[in-house]
């Protein structure tokens, strides 16, 4: 075969290969998601994460702003310490609401940002006051156990 | 005394395996060391790359969109009873990218251009153009075995991602214009899920170690062939035998490796 036929087909091979790259990374992926901008660095505790893992996202009104990058127990007062990443175009008042919340009944567990009154914004690295902890639905139902058992008496 | 030749016969299989893995070890070292030319006259690699790459293309193609269907056919039949049919992209996509498309594009690429290579390079050297390029001071590991090497290298990982590519589009094929799942969510449940590192990358990985493991294998068999019509079928047969194996026992490691559930 003549040599600038093999090229042209070897050279459209590769492009091909690239082009499915591309598309598995953008259109299948999640590399549309990373932030090119900039972020910065939030941080929460909570006495109970549920089956929260880093790399979740973290919503504020359904709108993905960012990603948990870190899950740590505080060897101190053990309780879970959760670092976010958050956009930063979205800043948020220092009485912030922080929750984990499920997506579905059985779905994926993300954090939810409910923002709050106050005038001053939280800065990197900072840590948000008031948390909600996730809805364990084994402690949901023991609840309702005991509750019936004690109506039964 | 039977017992005495069976055990034999086994001392005999093990000595040769170890020896074969030695040598094929050997072989793909001894590659390694001999690849400058294969780069500095590149236009060796690119014959070879059409030949191993281009030529595959059709049932890599063909092979990934069928293998799409009828795992969103089948995805979406299991997914409709627990009702979280929307996660069907998800599904589709991650054995895909993860297991689907490396291992069975490794797998045809070792049946389509390993056993040719095989083959090839068998009967190179039983009409003795492998003798005769020693004659001349030609090095053939250098001149025809490396070019092979590269470029079953560099084809392994865009075939595995152009299986995938096609595979997914299948699977959006079969979920959304025919069954009728909603097209928001397919697709944005599978980004959300799907982690360019975690998945793809890992994938691109995988494919590459095939890549390696099926040439070394496809070379060395056909180098190592007696050089008789008979050798060479034997050869070919053993290429696709062996790389299937050690494809699939490289997969079971790279797996339990790279996604421990962490």
């Amino acid at each position: 075969m003549e040599r600038t036929t093999l090229d042209l087909w070897v050279g459209a091979f590769v492009v091909g290969g690239i082009v499915a790259l591309a598309i598995l990374a953008f259109k299948v992926g999640n590399l549309s998601s990373y932030n090119v901008s900039e972020s910065y660095r939030l941080k929460a505790s909570f006495t109970n994460i549920g089956g929260l893992k880093p790399t979740a996202s973290v919503r504020s009104a359904g709108v993905l702003i960012g990603r948990v990058t870190e899950i740590k127990l505080n060897p101190e007062h053990y309780e879970a310490e959760v670092t976010m990443s958050i956009d930063k175009r979205y800043q948020f008042p220092k009485d912030t609401l922080i929750s984990i919340l499920t997506s579905g009944l059985l779905g994926e567990q993300y954090i939810g940002l409910k923002p709050g009154a106050e005038d001053e914004m939280l800065k990197n690295g900072e840590m948000i006051k008031q948390s909600r902890s996730a809805v364990v639905l084994e402690d949901l139902i023991s609840q309702v156990v005991a509750n019936k058992a004690e109506g039964v008496k | 005394m039977p017992l005495a030749r069976s055990i034999k016969h086994i001392g005999h299989r093990t000595i040769n395996a170890v020896w074969r893995v030695g040598m094929s070890t050997r072989f793909f070292v001894l590659i390694l060391l001999n690849s400058g030319l294969s780069f500095r006259r590149f236009q060796l690699t690119v014959k070879e790359l059409f030949f191993t790459g281009v030529m595959s293309l059709i049932i890599i193609l063909v092979a990934g969109l069928f293998v799409g269907v009828v795992l969103g056919l089948q995805g979406y039949e299991t997914l409709k009873s627990y009702g979280s049919e929307s996660a069907l992209g998800t599904l589709v996509a991650l054995s895909l990218v993860r297991e689907l498309g490396p291992v069975l594009a490794a797998l045809l690429f070792a049946s389509r251009a390993g056993s040719a290579m095989t083959a090839e390079i068998g009967l190179m050297k039983a009409t003795e153009q492998i003798a005769a390029m020693e004659m001349m001071a030609v090095n053939p590991i250098a001149r025809v075995v490396a070019p092979r090497f590269w470029a079953g290298v560099i084809s392994m990982p865009i075939l595995a991602a152009m299986f995938s590519a096609i595979g997914v589009f299948g699977g959006y094929l079969v979920g959304v214009v025919f069954i009728g799942v909603d097209e928001g969510s397919f697709w944005s449940q599978m980004q959300g899920a799907v982690d360019f590192k975690h998945d793809i990358l890992n994938g691109v990985l995988k494919s590459f170690v095939f890549g390696v493991a099926v040439t070394v294998i496809a070379l060395f068999e056909g180098f190592d062939a007696p050089p008789t019509a008979e050798g060479v079928s034997g050869a070919t047969t053993r290429t696709v035998v062996q790389s299937s194996v050690v494809v699939l026992l490289l997969d079971v490691v790279l797996t339990a490796i790279m996604f421990r559930g962490v």
